[in-house]
């Protein structure tokens, strides 16, 4: 009798046992590994789980002296004034469009680059400009907004010089919100391309040298080599590229925009993203309720769209999907 | 003698078919365009720190200096202590944050190697969400000045940056190339896992360390995000956040003035903001060509993941 009642209930103790028995096991036998991975995961949580508490900003209205947990709820408040006032919308097809120009330029230009120099002869020349194209990478983004201001400014800048010396009148680029998608536009693949080149540069390495010696025995010109076996040998590579550029759409570069854009206040609407303009409406308004709610929106966004297109890679290349 | 001579000849003036000379010709001109282009900021940067300033305002910045002028230079190097302070500033924090960083980085990739780890794949995946999710700017702005109590202190600009899962992800990488077995002959033989880790894995990736040290050192000099949103003290403001001060605020460079006891009208402005550009950039162009191919295998190894 003791016996059969007992059964199902040992049953499901030694399932629960033999649970903790595997870690308690895993940490007798393996304690120094959980030393030795407990510094970042300390940092790891300390840093960024626990920041994410202030999300929920987004739902409250923020009273300072009560901190995150005290102030009161304010339900979706600050969602409906961040869309109603129209800024909503404004900063996200901002940040849609100049990240969509941003990719296809900076990723075409880096194509173009390592299909050039991989299939060039000349190799010290390529080995020099590559090292040139490669530099920008390397420049903090305040010395670029200080080249841009070299650049476009009206009374000193170098256009205006130049347009002055070939005698057209001076432009006002900071007067022209439109001139300035293109301007990012530039400067964007002028510091990328030669960072992303190197990821092309590796693909186009890792095409079987027997297809290019089948291709040049069959009598294919250089390019027609490189029209049917290169790029079609780094398409995945490509499309992977892009599908992650493609995740990340909603988040734009803080950086680059703040530094390019500065203070110009007629240029916010045609350049705002939905980073500077929470950064700006912190530091002016200090509206937290309203930038935490257009950052829950970001934040929530962004990972919907990386894990649908982390499923797409996933589908191409299983190798390289990100999780 | 006579015959092989002109065989040799004729082997060395091989010419390439028109197809890749036309090529190589488009290459040329392309890659020289793109160059040309990533030079010229530099140039103009170089240009107008080395202009006077009467020239500058007079007839703009230009490729080449209208009117020659070490004026910007010999005013940085005579009263340095803005630039010195902040060089200080930057330095400690790369160096500090480099070696704290590459220590807690590396520690974490051994960890996440060890095929015999049971939890491999959930702690990677902990740390990896990070990337997917986190609070964005506003949260982690209040969180650390709220409740870490981080405002104004140089902490703020060190612990940010030490949690870069993808140089975690680098350095696994790097480390996965060392085939178990070593590990288990270690175990064997009676180390520990700390001792397999300083005196075993850390030798053998020596390279991916390079590595890693030098993305991690790049990211900590040019900083100057966590510097803007943290530092209220200009003592300690790293290098590249002083330099934005300098350029952005009349204020600052007022300052600079007044430790130098030089009136703000003959302070050359213009040619002063370039030269301090240059002077917090130069570095890096300096060690540029020597890390050069350690950043290109990073960045390689760092994409053959994904």
């Amino acid at each position: 009798m003791d016996g059969e009642e007992d059964g199902p209930v040992s049953q499901t103790e030694k399932r629960e046992k033999s649970k903790s028995t595997g870690l308690r096991k895993e940490w007798k036998n393996n304690y120094p590994l959980f030393l030795m991975i407990a510094p970042i995961c300390i940092l790891t949580i300390v840093l960024m789980y626990l920041p994410m508490s202030g999300l929920l900003l987004a739902f409250k209205d923020y009273h300072y002296n009560m901190g995150i947990f005290g102030s009161p709820w304010s339900g979706l408040d600050n969602f409906r004034f961040f869309f109603i006032s129209g800024k909503g919308l404004q900063v996200t097809l901002n940040t849609i469009v100049y990240n969509t120009i941003n990719t296809i330029t900076s990723q075409g230009l880096a194509i173009l680059l390592a299909i050039i120099i991989s299939e060039m002869t000349a190799k010290r020349f390529t080995r020099v400009t590559q090292s040139l194209v490669f530099l920008p990478y390397f420049i903090s983004w305040i010395i670029v907004g200080t080249f841009v201001y070299n650049i476009f400014n009206f009374e000193t800048g170098a256009l205006n010089n130049f347009l002055k010396a070939i005698g057209a009148q001076p432009v006002n680029v900071y007067s022209m919100p439109g001139v300035w998608k293109w301007i990012i536009m530039a400067f964007n693949s002028w510091k990328w391309a030669g960072y992303n080149s190197v990821i092309y540069i590796a693909a186009i390495n890792n095409v079987d040298p027997q297809c290019i010696e089948a291709a040049d025995i069959d009598g294919a010109n250089i390019w027609q080599r490189i029209a049917h076996i290169t790029i079609p040998e780094i398409k995945p590579t490509i499309s992977i590229m892009l599908l992650m550029q493609v995740g990340r759409i909603l988040r734009g570069d803080f950086q680059m925009f703040y530094q390019i854009i500065g203070n110009n206040g007629q240029l916010f609407n045609a350049t705002d993203v939905i980073d500077t303009f929470v950064f700006r409406s912190l530091t002016t308004s200090g509206d937290l309720g309203m930038t935490s709610a257009a950052t829950l929106y970001q934040s929530v966004l962004c990972f919907i769209i990386i894990t649908i297109v982390n499923a797409r890679v996933r589908k191409a290349d299983e190798e390289s999907a990100l999780f | 003698m006579q015959n092989s001579n002109v065989m040799r000849k004729k082997a060395s003036r091989i010419k390439n078919p028109p197809a890749t000379v036309a090529f190589n010709w488009v290459g040329v001109i392309l890659l020289t365009i793109m160059s040309v282009f990533c030079l010229l900021p530099f140039i103009l940067l170089i240009s107008g720190s080395l202009t006077s300033e009467e020239a500058i305002v007079r007839d703009g910045f230009s490729l080449i200096p209208h009117e020659f002028s070490t004026e910007a230079y010999k005013l940085l190097f005579r009263y340095p202590q803005t630039i010195l302070r902040a060089y200080g500033v930057t330095v400690f924090i790369t160096v500090m944050g480099t070696t704290l960083a590459l220590l807690v980085i590396s520690m974490a990739a051994y960890v996440l190697c060890r095929k015999s780890f049971r939890y491999r794949n959930q702690f990677s995946f902990f740390l990896y969400f990070t990337t997917l999710f986190n609070g964005g700017m506003v949260s982690t702005y209040v969180f650390f000045i709220r409740y870490l109590h981080l405002k104004d202190s140089l902490w703020a600009l060190i612990l940010p940056l030490m949690v870069n899962v993808f140089y975690l992800l680098i350095m696994r990488s790097f480390m996965s190339s060392i085939p178990e077995t070593i590990f288990e002959s270690c175990k064997i033989d009676g180390a520990g896992e700390f001792r397999i880790y300083f005196q075993f894995a850390l030798p053998l990736v020596k390279s991916g360390l390079a590595t890693v040290t030098l993305f991690i050192a790049l990211d900590y000099w040019n900083d100057w995000y966590n510097a803007m949103l943290y530092m209220t003290s200009r003592e300690k403001f790293p290098l590249q956040y002083m330099l934005y001060d300098m350029l952005a605020s009349t204020e600052a460079l007022s300052q600079l003035a007044s430790s130098a006891n030089v009136s703000m009208v003959d302070i050359p402005g213009q040619s002063l903001r370039m030269a301090m550009a240059v002077v917090a950039t130069g570095p890096i162009i300096l060690v540029y060509p020597f890390v050069q191919k350690y950043f290109e295998k990073g960045i390689t190894i760092g994409s053959v993941k994904g």
